[in-house]
């Protein structure tokens, strides 16, 4: 079933407002979608009818609230494919999932001479907790590298994995290349020398349908904001058998069992992980968001976003653009890093923006893979359900008034 | 002037500068070179600078990065030959107050300059038209020049 952008704009009310007098033409997703009307509709009624804290109160109210929150637990679960909603932790985000591992089971397990592997498109929330583990412990961090066409060295793995590596950290989907790594090859390969791997589906679980039991992953991290919902509640998935042996994160109320006035025992996972009063009205978003998209299903986001990237490649390489990651569909996402000779991406990026365009400019959190690049910074053009070829023509049109101006 | 479009922004002062840059390259000999770049977008500006006791006797720069950075380093290193170090100084502060928005700007000491007050319109660049400007300062200061502001 192919999908039908048109009815799809249509959900989206800021896709109505103007953009410096012009039509809005939002090609930023990557960095953060907009919101459907049934989201922002789900969160007003939440605060209009359901509003109370969750798992505290006794009464009616409390447990809608709590029934809540707990229901887009369930989606979130089914829409990974996780056995339990018991593997489901709520954070603020995927920066925080990650460095929720970093403080939990990363301590505990990772040690002086211990190494982690990522690679070299990993998105700084990727790389950074795990140089700062390493720089607290005496761990070894390295990287797995890429090749000119913007895809992971498989055939380097087993001279990168050891039986000293502990972690694998790695993106399902680039931010910037738009590759789309074959995880499930390297859960195989990190498992068979003992060690865990945290996938990012930051980029991802907008995008693409995944199963994370047939990736294999023991942890994986992605943000509610980037897939149709609210920005402030992300997810950490995490196998159930780990969560259980993993300290806990953050101390305060709701992740505690009993306490007494010198110690204390924790509570269940998920809610071990989840001290303080959560972002109730964002995950019950968040839940919304996935309904949304289940209904579109994840398979008919797929091949929409496969013909307008299609569509967009012929596009921007024709106007002679360097273009970064995978030229295959197949092969990558919705998202085109690129640059034109004539035309720095911050001067692109304000330019097009007269015109009503939003496109993102810069080192795109991935500073290490811009200096493998080459360039300190590239234009990006990212589309989501509501991008249509119209906007790509609106793209090329506006990217060429720019080069007119520098030629 | 202030009210450039972007398009005249560009047309009428950026481009020239970013095209035909002045001063571009080494000085040789200098007395201090200093390297800035504005991380967030990798712009870069490399800034020599020749003093003659209390004068600036020369300033060039060299740099990457879009047209509105090097830009406005070009126009600096047009503006800042052979003044006072005081001059420059007082001058770098009054453009970073301009671009702060904390002063119009007086058109008949600023020249040229002016124009660059037309990026206050677009708040991402101004960081870009910046930077050879706080460069400047943190240069002189290094030099034991700057004057406290
Ligand atoms: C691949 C990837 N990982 C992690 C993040 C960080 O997500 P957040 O800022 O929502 O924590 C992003 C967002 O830009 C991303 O694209």
């Amino acid at each position: 079933m192919s999908l039908d952008v048109q009815r799809i704009k249509k959900d989206f009310p800021i896709l109505e407002t103007l953009a410096n007098g012009k039509r809005l033409v939002y090609l930023d997703s990557a960095v953060t979608s907009q919101k459907p009307r049934a989201v922002i509709d789900r969160m007003v009624r939440f605060y209009e009818e359901e509003n109370a804290n969750v798992h505290r109160g006794i009464y009616e109210l409390g447990e809608k609230a709590t029934a809540a929150y707990e229901g887009a637990r369930d989606s979130v679960a089914r829409f990974i494919g996780a056995r339990s909603s018991r593997s489901i932790v709520f954070t603020r985000g995927t920066t925080e999932s990650i460095n929720l591992v970093r403080f939990t089971w990363a301590r505990a397990n990772i040690h002086e001479g211990d190494e982690i592997l990522v690679t070299e498109m990993e998105h700084h929330s990727n790389l950074i907790p795990w140089q700062m583990l390493v720089t607290e412990t005496g761990a070894v961090l390295k990287h797995l590298p890429i090749d000119d066409d913007g895809k992971l060295r498989i055939d380097l793995l087993g001279e990168y994995l050891t039986d000293k590596t502990k972690l694998v950290g790695m993106n399902l989907m680039s931010n910037v290349l738009g590759t789309i790594n074959p995880v499930r090859t390297v859960a195989d390969a990190a498992h068979a020398v003992g060690a865990r791997i945290l996938v990012d589906a930051a980029q991802a679980a907008p995008h693409l349908a995944f199963d994370v039991n047939e990736l294999d992953c023991d942890f994986l991290a992605f943000s509610g904001h980037k897939m149709c919902g609210p920005t402030g509640v992300g997810i950490l998935y995490g196998r159930e058998d780990l969560l259980e042996e993993m300290p806990p994160f953050q101390g305060g109320g709701e992740m505690i069992r009993e306490v007494w006035a010198d110690h204390a025992t924790w509570a269940e996972v998920p809610q071990k992980f989840e001290a303080g009063t959560p972002n109730v009205a964002q995950a019950v978003g968040l839940g919304a968001a996935i309904e949304y998209l289940e209904e579109i299903g994840m398979d008919a986001v797929r091949e929409h976003e496969m013909q307008i990237t299609k569509y967009a490649l012929d596009r921007i390489s024709s106007m002679g653009a360097t273009i970064y990651g995978p030229k295959d569909v197949h092969e990558r996402g919705g998202v085109i890093a690129f640059n034109l000779d004539e035309v720095h991406p911050h001067d692109m990026a304000t330019i097009v923006d007269q015109e009503g365009l939003c496109i993102r400019a810069g080192h795109h959190c991935a500073q290490p893979l811009m200096r493998k690049l080459g360039v300190p910074a590239t234009a990006r053009a990212s589309f989501y359900i509501y991008n249509t070829e119209e906007d790509v023509d609106a793209l090329i049109d506006a990217l060429e008034k720019s080069k007119g101006w520098f030629i | 002037m202030v009210h450039l479009s972007l398009e005249d922004l560009y047309k009428e002062v950026i481009l020239d500068h970013y095209r035909s840059p002045r001063h571009k390259g080494r000085l040789d000999p200098h007395d201090i070179v200093l390297e800035r770049n504005n991380p967030l977008c990798g712009d870069e500006i490399e800034l020599f600078l020749k003093f003659d006791g209390d004068q600036l006797a020369g300033l060039s720069f060299d740099g990457k990065g879009c047209s509105i950075s090097q830009a406005s380093a070009s126009m600096m290193a047009e503006r800042l030959q052979g003044i006072a170090i005081k001059d420059a100084t007082d001058l770098a502060g009054g453009i970073r107050k301009m671009m702060a928005g904390e002063e119009e700007g007086d058109a008949d000491e600023l020249g040229d300059l002016i124009a660059l007050k037309g990026v206050v319109k677009y708040p991402v660049r101004i960081k870009c038209a910046m930077l050879g400007w706080t460069t400047l300062l943190e240069a002189l200061d290094e030099a034991g020049k700057g004057t406290p502001s």
